[in-house]
């Protein structure tokens, strides 16, 4: 066993609503990758931000280099020796690879100037320790994904880092090119570094990591030597977990009638999808993040033209060009970033939900600002929006209650069809279980449901039929009886 | 309680306010100031900014900007000059400069919503492109016009007393209000600058709206041109540079964010008003045209403070 670099004990973490770390603890050893599982949302993200001190930690302690640390902010982190490399990578791509090296923290001449020399030199240096020849003057346009990985770790390196985190370094990896990712970690773990890796991808924690922490809803399970373990029991640990009450499900109409009908659908970013989504029903979508499940959505309504496929309306095909189309023929899409696309945040609360059919209240050319009003207040007793008055700007409501205010928008405009996309993301335990109600009851209203999510246990918990898409594709479908998490999992993890 | 309400009036209607107390400052700074007369030349002074601070609120509520105001009005302003003096109706010059300022705004619309081209570099190189064609139209100098119709337009006066222009103001502010506040397209303008993936995907056809705020711009645009041909009794080849600037500074002393979403028309009116009252008080106390330049500077300075402040 390595020596022990860093110790996160206790740490818990609370958002408005939500309590998105609980006592959870995490263990980094020199020359070893602690590989970091758990579901989506299981607060992997959440514990690594508050490790480099991007959130501060409600309770709990971190001891780094035998003293007990709270970092200012990442820059300070890592100053001090912890360098994360997001899944999103943090390069300025019109810049060469040495200006990002040293992108704020410049090496200067001795009249304030750049000594350009000292710098490309010095890169030049960090990217032969790692075995890469790239030329310290390109440009990070043009580099692969894996070169600009490359980077990443060779700036970790220019600071001294000790603890190098890696957020899903394969998830956006071509497959020829995860082999030079391999080498590289085991390169730095060679030379003593603590590597934690997050990934999705089993296998992986199998071929390069020591050790195992397992997380699930922002809890601590255990951590385990990866040779004691087999994906099995893996995936038994970070999916075992209860259906409770939590999920109310309500049998489904009793009817065959199809309203959407989707056949052979394939673009960019998906392929060859075909389902059918029957009136008074919710079919879920599981799938890991990058399934290609909202792509799939924003196809359908319109946004992400597709190159062959159908999609058909009770039985007539329907071309739709974009969202309004959309919604003209009865289709809306509740998008998974609320506060990004969702929701107009300077806005008040009537006029996010009535922008998407202001027609039903206009005559001639003059919107009714009493019909208006008397249709929001209606939709506002009736979906529990908790808001001092119509007139509230929209970004001082919580999550749970603009994700209300989205759903009346939805609502308003008389779908058919509609797609729920996350609609529980970060919003607390009780507006969830409302927002489950809600489905429930529109679907029982006769309006056929397509609900995304990344939380299993609520694609099961509420949906009558599940499809399980990974890289693009549908990979299966289950009906509720037989589907179970494992089995989602598996159908995920057998091809990849 | 009682300062909760007067800090709630205070965000409500802070142009407003800030425009009484700079009223009240003025009168006692100048005993000219407050008379029917002066008000008058104020307002007549401040028409045409106004008008193309109403143009502007209406693109930067989108989130957009257009620089172009001033070369479209130039243009429109010298086609109506030019054919009149060819012995066209002062109907017809007044159709074609309108015709054009649509044709203008459309021609941003388009480039800036179905390109995807950044609002200020539209609207920068169609700003050049009518400073070009106004050369060429005008050929470099004045067109003079001499038809006392057009001459009405920006010189006459309604009851003795109110400038033609002035009532031109209030009708176009009163329907730009109108369509901002009250039709669907106008909550689709603001949704646009509020959030515009959201407003896209609530069903907003965002392309159109966005090209029709800048035809919206345009349009305005020339009937300012055709207000101060009218006024000057010729089209200047030079006519209305540079007016964008305080167009967009009575735009943002008025409260209107440059990030879109959120502002009002007639605040922006009264940004204007204040910057026309502001050069009107200076004028009277005989401070030079260098000084006033200074100031007004300051004013919006101090105006984008409050409001970063308030916010």
């Amino acid at each position: 066993m390595g020596e022990l670099l860093l110790r996160m004990e206790g740490i818990s973490k609370a958002f408005p609503g939500v309590q998105a770390l609980k006592d959870v603890s995490l263990n980094v050893y020199a020359g070893e990758a602690m590989a970091l599982l758990g579901e989506n949302g299981a607060g992997k993200s959440t514990l690594m931000k508050v490790m480099t001190g991007i959130y501060t930690r409600d309770e709990g302690t971190i001891t780094y280099g035998g003293r007990e640390v709270a970092f200012r902010n990442s820059r300070d982190a890592a100053e001090q020796g912890i360098s994360i490399i997001h899944q999103e990578l943090n390069l300025i791509p019109h810049m060469k690879i040495y200006e990002n090296i040293f992108l704020g923290r410049e090496i200067k001449n001795g009249r304030g100037g750049l000594n350009k020399k000292a710098m490309i030199a010095r890169t030049r240096e960090l990217l032969d320790s790692i075995n890469v020849s790239l030329d310290p003057e390109r440009e990070i346009k043009g580099l692969s994904i894996a070169m600009q990985q490359m980077v990443e770790i060779a700036k970790a390196l220019s600071l001294d880092a000790r603890i190098i985190i890696m957020d899903e370094p394969t998830g956006a990896l071509p497959d020829e090119e995860v082999d030079s990712l391999f080498r590289i970690v085991r390169d730095l773990k060679q030379k003593g570094k603590g590597i934690v890796y997050i990934t999705h991808r089993l296998k992986e924690v199998f071929e390069i990591c020591e050790r195992a922490t397992v997380f699930r809803d922002g809890q601590y399970i255990d951590e385990v030597p990866v040779s004691e373990l087999d994906n099995e029991k893996l995936v038994s640990m970070m999916v075992g977990r209860k259906l409770t009450d939590q999920f109310p499900y309500v049998d489904p109409l009793d009817t065959d009638e199809t309203i959407l009908q989707v056949e052979n659908l394939s673009n960019e970013y998906v392929k060859d999808i075909s389902f059918v989504l029957k009136k008074g029903h919710i079919l879920g979508v599981a799938g890991l993040a990058g399934a290609g499940r909202t792509e799939l959505a924003k196809t359908i309504y319109g946004v992400y033209p597709h190159e062959t496929g159908k999609i058909r309306l009770k039985g007539s095909d329907v071309e739709i060009r974009n969202p309004n189309d959309a919604i003209g023929k009865g289709i809306f899409y509740v998008s998974e970033d609320r506060k990004g696309d969702g929701v107009i945040l300077g806005s008040d609360v009537k006029t996010n939900m009535t922008i998407s059919s202001l027609s039903k209240f206009t005559s001639g050319t003059r919107i009714n600002k009493k019909k208006e009003n008397e249709v929001c207040e209606q939709y506002r007793k009736d979906l529990n929006v908790r808001t001092p008055s119509l007139r509230q700007l929209v970004r001082n409501l919580s999550g749970g209650n603009q994700q209300k205010v989205v759903i009346a928008k939805a609502l308003m405009s008389e779908p058919d069809v509609l797609i729920l996309d996350e609609p529980t993301r970060g919003i607390d335990v009780g507006a969830k279980k409302e927002i489950y109600i809600l489905a429930n009851r529109l679907k029982q209203e006769g309006k056929a449901i397509l609900l995304i999510s990344s939380e299993m246990p609520e694609v099961l918990g509420i949906s009558d039929e599940i499809l399980v898409m990974h890289e693009g594709r549908i990979k299966g479908t289950l009906t509720r009886e037989e589907a179970t998490q494992e089995k989602i999992m598996s159908i995920i993890m057998s091809q990849s | 309680m009682n300062t909760k309400k007067l800090s709630e009036i205070w965000a409500k209607y802070r142009p407003v306010l800030i425009m009484i107390v700079f009223i009240i400052v003025a009168e006692c700074l100048s005993r000219k100031f407050l008379t029917v007369n002066n008000i008058m030349n104020v307002l007549n002074q401040t028409s045409m900014n106004a008008i193309l601070a109403l143009a502007l609120t209406t693109v930067i509520l989108t989130g957009g900007i257009d620089i172009s105001v001033g070369s479209t009005l130039a243009f429109s302003g010298a086609a109506a000059a030019w054919l009149l003096r060819a012995g066209h109706s002062t109907v017809l010059a007044v159709i074609v400069a309108l015709v054009i300022g649509v044709a203008i705004g459309t021609l941003n619309g388009i480039f800036i919503s179905r390109w995807n081209l950044q609002p200020m570099i539209v609207t920068l190189a169609t700003m050049s492109i009518f400073r070009g064609t106004t050369y060429l139209l005008t050929t470099g100098s004045p067109i003079s016009v001499s038809n006392p119709a057009f001459k009405m337009i920006g010189g006459g006066k309604l009851f003795g007393t109110i400038q033609v222009p002035i009532i031109i103001l209030l009708v176009l502010a009163v329907i730009m209000h109108y369509v901002l506040n009250n039709t669907p397209f106008g909550r689709h303008i603001y949704s646009i600058g509020g959030n515009e993936e959201a407003a896209y995907l609530s069903g907003v056809n965002t392309k159109n709206v966005k090209a029709a705020a800048y035809a919206i711009s345009g349009l305005l645009a020339s009937v300012v041109g055709i207000i101060m041909t009218s006024r000057l009794s010729s089209a200047q080849p030079l006519a209305g540079q540079s007016y964008e600037m305080d167009a967009i500074a009575a735009a943002v002393i008025g409260g209107t964010s440059l990030r879109g979403g959120q502002g009002k028309v007639v605040f922006s009116i009264v940004g204007a008003l204040i910057i026309g009252m502001l050069n009107n008080i200076l004028t009277l106390l005989d401070v030079s045209t260098y000084y006033q330049t200074v100031i007004k500077g300051i004013v919006i300075l101090i105006a984008v403070m409050i409001d970063a402040k308030s916010n």
